[in-house]
């Protein structure tokens, strides 16, 4: 019960300083962090294979790529004739909008939450989901859905190499 | 004591929210992208804990789907926030104004 305090703060204040950073190096780190803390949640709900997958794939693989890219643009710093150290809520127009959009989201979703008859709390469960048994529904009941994702990555990759072309 | 799936769902809404927040306030592609992958992120956490609700795995498989389809975003996504750069040395958004140059 403590620990899954302490790892949803990590991941809520990790999430609102990367959207609040001004340098998008500070920001990828965090999104790290958030990523570990949502790691440890995946522990506490008897995922141990995702939780490993969260820290190899994610902060391993997609946030290094993130991290390249930022230093390879070599633009820490939004260009914008708006004050970035000024509330989001306060700024004009569009932004203060989407804002109160944001806001307005998370109130709605939490008092749904919160008024509803209650999901009930968390069974004993059956212990930790074994790699044998993801792997065995992986490859018989959504070996279809496998094999496309396969495609997928195939079609992403020609398409970030055909993107990412220097000029003919 | 078990925190209740109702706790895990909260957490989720809110990472949401926050990833929402950032998608319309930050004016920067780079951190744009970001908060789609805290919006992914908390999509994975709501199916791993109605997995566990619901005692299957099948929660579990699907974040593997929802991983790739953020690992394949995310590498597309940069390869057009480069394409972009090369083009107006700029990473806001608002200076991408014409469908053709």
């Amino acid at each position: 019960m403590t620990l899954f305090y302490v790892f949803g703060a990590v991941a809520v204040v990790a999430s609102l300083l990367v959207i609040a950073q001004r340098n998008p190096i500070y920001s990828v780190l965090l999104l790290i962090a958030s990523f570990g803390a949502l790691s440890g949640l995946y522990v506490l709900l008897e995922a141990p294979f995702v939780a490993v997958i969260q820290i190899i794939v994610y902060a391993g693989a997609i946030m290094v790529l993130f991290l390249f890219v930022v230093m390879l643009l070599n633009a820490p710093h939004e260009q914008t004739e708006q004050d970035e150290r000024s509330f989001a809520l306060m700024r004009s127009g569009p932004m203060r909008f989407g804002g109160f959009l944001a806001v307005a989201l998370a109130l709605e979703l939490i008092w749904a939450l919160s008024n509803g008859r209650g999901l009930g709390v968390l069974g004993p469960g059956a212990g930790p989901a074994s790699v044998a048994s993801i792997g065995r529904s992986l490859f018989t009941d959504y070996a279809f859905a496998f094999e496309v994702t396969s495609v997928l990555i195939l079609v992403a990759m020609v398409g970030a190499v055909v993107l990412a072309r220097r000029g003919e | 004591m078990m925190p209740s799936l109702n706790e895990y769902l909260m957490l989720s809404a809110v990472l949401f929210a926050i990833g929402t927040a950032g998608v319309f306030v930050r004016r920067n592609l780079i951190t744009i992208l970001l908060s789609i992958e805290i919006m992914l992120n908390a999509v994975n956490l709501t199916f791993v804990a109605f997995g566990r609700a619901l005692g299957s795995v099948d929660g579990q498989i699907i974040v593997f789907f929802v991983m790739t389809v953020a690992a394949a975003e995310a590498a597309v996504g940069l390869a057009i926030v480069i394409s972009l750069y090369r083009h107006r040395e700029s990473l806001n958004p608002d200076s991408f104004t014409s469908l053709k140059w």
